[in-house]
C-alpha cells in the first residue's frame, strides 16, 4: 500500500560508479543489510526516503479516522484500547520518520512534503469512519492488510527500516485482534449492531484490497524494488494471501463479503475474487478520496497550530543554555 | 467523612473527565512526541477512573449513563482544551493537586491500593506539565502570553480543589505552584471569586457537551453490549 | 546540553534529534532503541520514556544528542576491522589440548 507512488518512479542509476554498484547489488542480493553510512546508489536512497516517509505519513494520517471515535468509544475498556492503538500508530510514524532521517532528510522536510501534497500516504485513510463498527473493520481489515504488507519488510535491505519494522510488527500484533473482537461483539449483538458491522465490511472491503497497490502487470518498477529487497513480494501475491486469510474470518463472524464473484478455487488453493475498481483507486491516489481534504486540513492545522509551541521550546532551551554559559 | 460511593465518584470522575479531555488531543498535538505523551497521560487517567468508579458500582454504567447533575468531578478538569498552553495550565494545576491528594490517600483503607498505583503516574503528569509551564512561560513572547492566558482561564477553578477534607493540601500546593511559576518567570494569577459547584453536580456548560459526545453510543443503543 | 547542539538548535527550527538507549533490566547494558526529537535533555528523556518504554521495555534510559555520536566510516571498515581476522590465537579454540586434560 505504501509503495504505490514508488512504483511510478523510474529508477535511473546510470551515473553511479559501476564497481561500487556491483558490490552494492551483490551485498543486497546476499541479503546483507545496508546501514546509514554505507555507500548506496542515489536511486536506492531516494526510493527509500520516499517509501519510508510515505509509510510514516500513512501512520500519522491513519491516526485521524480512528481518532475520530476515541471520544465516543462505548466503554472505558474500548476507549483505553483505542487510544493505546492510535497512540501506537503515532509511535510507528515516529520510528519511521527517524529511520528516514538516517538517509539524510529531516522530519520537517517530510512533513512539508506531506502538507504540500507532494508526498502520498495510503489511500485507505481517505475514507470516513461513520459508525463504531468502522473501528472494528479498520482493525480487522486495514491492520490485517497492513500486517501482511509489513511482515516481509522486517527483512528489508535497509537496516534502520528493517529494525523499525520489527518493532512495529511486534506492537501491531494486538491491533488486528482488537478489531476482530469489536466485529465479533457487534456481529453477536443486536440487529442494529449487526447492520453496523455488515455495513462497515461493505464499505471497507474493497478499499482494503486496494491497499496492496496496483496489479502486478501495472507495477513496472516492482522488479527493481524486489531486487533491492525493499519490497519482498508482489502486490498480487500479498493481496491473494489477504483474501484467503480474511474470507473465512468473515464467515466466522456470520458476515457477507461484498463480492458476488468470490469463489473458492480448488485448483489454485485460493479464492477467486471480483475485479477491483482501479479507477477509484487512482482517483484516491490523486487526492480525490471522500475525506482527503479533511485529512490534510486536520494535519496541517495541527502542525500550524503547534508552531508556536515548537518555537517556544527551542527558544527556552537556547535561553537556558545561554544562562548556563554565563554562570 | 463522605460515604465511600461519593468519594469514589469524586476521584473517578476527576480522572475520567480529564482523561477524556486529553484524549481529544490524540492526532492533533504540536509535535508527534507530545502526542504520545498526552495519550500516555490520558491512558493513566482512564485506568484510574475505571478503578475508582469500580468502587462505586459498574464503571461503564457510571461513566456512560449518568447525567451532569450526578457527576462529581471538579470544574477544572472539564474546562476545554483550548490551545496547548491552556491544556498545560489545567494539567499543571490539577496534577500537582492530585498528586498531593493521592499521596495522602495511599494509607486509606478504601482506596489505598488504587492511590499507591496512581500516585506514581500522577507524579509524572505533574512533572511533565510543570516543565512545559517553564518552557512556555520562559520561551517566546507569544508562548508567554498564551501561558499567562491559560493560567488565567483555569485559576478561578482552583479553590474548588481545596474544599472540605482537601483544605490542608493548600499550603504545599501553593509552594509547588509558586516554585514552578518562579522558574517560568510568571506571576501567580490574581485570585478572583472562586467558582464552585462541581462536587455537587453543578457544572459548567462544557460538561454537558463532553458527556453528549462520550455517552453517544450507550445512549443511542440502550442495552447493547460493546 | 552540548554547545554544538544548541548552536544547531538556534539556526534550525526543528527540535534536535536524540538517540535513545534502553536498559531492559539490571545486569544488561543499555541498548540502542531508536531516536526522538526534543528541544532539551529533560524533554528528550520524557519523549524516550513515552515512546520506547510503553510496554515495560526498560528500567533505565540514556539519551544522547545524535550530533554528539562519533561513528566510524564504513570506508575504513577494512582498515579498522579486518586486521582482527587473522588473530585467531586470541580465541580459545586456536589451542589444541588433549581430551583427557580437564578444566582448562
Amino acid at each position: 500500500m505504501y509503495t504505490t507512488e514508488l512504483e511510478k518512479q523510474r529508477m535511473a542509476s546510470a551515473q553511479e560508479d559501476p564497481e561500487k554498484l556491483a558490490e552494492f547489488d551483490a551485498r543486497v542480493a546476499a541479503d546483507d543489510f545496508i546501514e546509514p553510512k554505507d555507500w548506496m546508489p542515489e536511486a536506492y536512497r531516494k526510493t527509500l526516503i520516499r517509501q519510508i516517509s510515505q509509510h510514516a505519513h500513512s501512520e500519522i494520517v491513519g491516526m485521524l479516522p480512528e481518532g475520530n471515535w476515541i471520544t465516543r468509544a462505548p466503554s472505558l475498556r474500548r476507549k483505553a484500547v483505542l487510544l493505546a492503538k492510535v497512540q501506537d500508530e503515532g509511535g510507528h510514524g515516529l520510528y519511521l520518520y527517524c529511520a528516514a532521517e538516517t538517509l539524510g532528510t529531516s522530519r520537517d522536510e517530510m512533513v512539508e512534503a506531506l502538507h504540500s501534497g507532494r508526498a502520498k500516504y495510503s489511500t485507505i485513510f481517505n475514507y470516513p469512519t461513520l459508525t463504531w463498527a468502522d473501528i472494528g473493520a479498520i482493525g480487522w481489515l486495514v491492520d490485517g492488510a497492513a500486517i501482511m504488507n509489513q511482515v516481509p519488510l522486517q527483512r528489508t535491505s535497509y537496516g534502520p527500516y528493517a529494525r523499525a519494522m520489527v518493532r512495529i510488527c511486534k506492537e501491531e500484533s494486538f491491533h488486528q485482534r482488537q478489531g476482530f473482537e469489536i466485529m465479533m461483539t457487534l456481529a453477536n449483538g443486536t440487529a442494529e449492531q449487526k447492520r453496523m458491522a455488515q455495513d462497515a465490511l461493505n464499505r471497507w472491503w474493497w478499499p482494503s484490497l486496494m491497499m496492496f497497490g496496483p496489479p502486478d502487470d501495472n507495477s513496472p518498477n516492482s522488479a527493481q524494488s524486489m531486487r533491492w529487497r525493499i519490497k519482498r513480494e508482489t502486490n498480487d501475491e500479498i493481496r491473494q494471501r489477504f483474501v484467503d486469510a480474511t474470507v473465512p474470518q468473515a464467515e466466522a463472524l456470520g458476515l457477507t463479503v461484498p463480492d458476488a464473484d468470490l469463489k473458492w478455487n480448488e485448483a489454485k488453493g485460493g479464492y477467486d475474487f471480483g475485479a477491483i475498481d482501479w479507477e477509484e483507486f487512482y482517483a484516491v491516489v490523486r487526492g480525490e478520496g471522500p475525506v482527503a481534504k479533511e485529512r490534510m486540513k486536520a494535519r496541517t492545522k495541527a502542525w500550524e497550530d503547534g508552531a508556536w509551541v515548537r518555537e517556544a521550546a527551542l527558544a527556552h532551551a537556547a535561553k537556558r543554555a545561554q544562562r548556563m554559559a554565563a554562570e | 467523612m463522605q460515604p465511600i460511593n461519593e468519594r469514589a465518584l469524586k476521584l473517578g470522575d476527576d480522572s475520567l473527565i480529564l482523561g477524556q479531555r486529553l484524549s481529544e488531543w490524540c492526532g492533533h498535538a504540536p509535535m508527534l512526541e507530545v502526542d504520545l505523551a498526552l495519550a500516555n497521560i490520558a491512558l493513566d487517567l482512564i485506568g484510574q477512573a475505571t478503578l475508582f468508579l469500580g468502587r462505586a458500582g459498574d464503571p461503564d454504567a457510571l461513566a456512560f449513563r449518568r447525567d451532569v447533575l450526578d457527576f462529581r468531578n471538579c470544574l477544572l478538569v472539564e474546562q476545554p482544551n483550548g490551545d496547548f498552553a491552556q491544556t498545560v495550565a489545567r494539567l499543571f494545576l490539577f496534577s500537582n493537586w492530585q498528586e498531593l491528594m493521592l499521596r495522602d490517600l495511599c494509607s486509606s483503607d478504601e482506596f489505598g491500593d488504587i492511590a499507591r498505583k496512581s500516585v506514581k503516574e500522577v507524579a509524572y503528569h505533574a512533572r511533565y506539565a510543570s516543565e512545559w509551564v517553564v518552557r512556555l512561560g520562559d520561551g517566546t513572547d507569544e508562548s508567554r502570553g498564551r501561558m499567562i492566558a491559560g493560567l488565567d482561564w483555569m485559576w478561578r477553578f482552583t479553590p474548588e480543589l481545596f474544599e472540605g477534607d482537601a483544605a490542608p493540601l493548600r499550603g504545599e500546593w501553593d509552594a509547588r505552584i509558586d516554585a514552578v511559576l518562579g522558574d517560568a518567570g510568571l506571576d501567580r494569577p490574581k485570585d478572583s471569586r472562586p467558582i464552585l459547584g462541581g462536587r455537587k453536580g453543578h457544572h459548567s456548560e462544557h460538561l454537558g457537551h463532553l458527556l453528549t459526545e462520550m455517552q453517544f453510543l450507550q445512549r443511542a443503543y440502550p442495552g447493547a453490549t460493546w | 546540553m552540548s554547545k554544538a547542539l544548541t548552536g544547531k538548535a538556534l539556526t534550525s527550527k526543528e527540535w534536535p534529534l536524540w538517540e535513545v538507549f534502553v536498559r531492559a533490566k539490571n545486569g544488561l547494558s543499555h541498548k540502542h532503541a531508536g531516536s526522538v526529537h526534543a528541544a532539551d535533555a529533560r524533554m528528550a528523556l520524557e519523549a524516550a520514556r513515552d515512546t520506547y518504554t510503553r510496554r515495560m521495555e526498560g528500567i533505565s534510559l540514556w539519551v544522547v544528542p545524535s550530533a554528539s555520536i562519533v561513528a566510524s566510516d564504513p570506508g575504513e571498515a577494512a582498515a579498522l576491522f579486518e586486521p582482527a581476522s587473522d588473530k585467531v590465537y586470541r580465541h580459545p579454540t586456536f589451542y589444541v589440548i588433549p581430551d583427557n586434560v580437564k578444566n582448562i
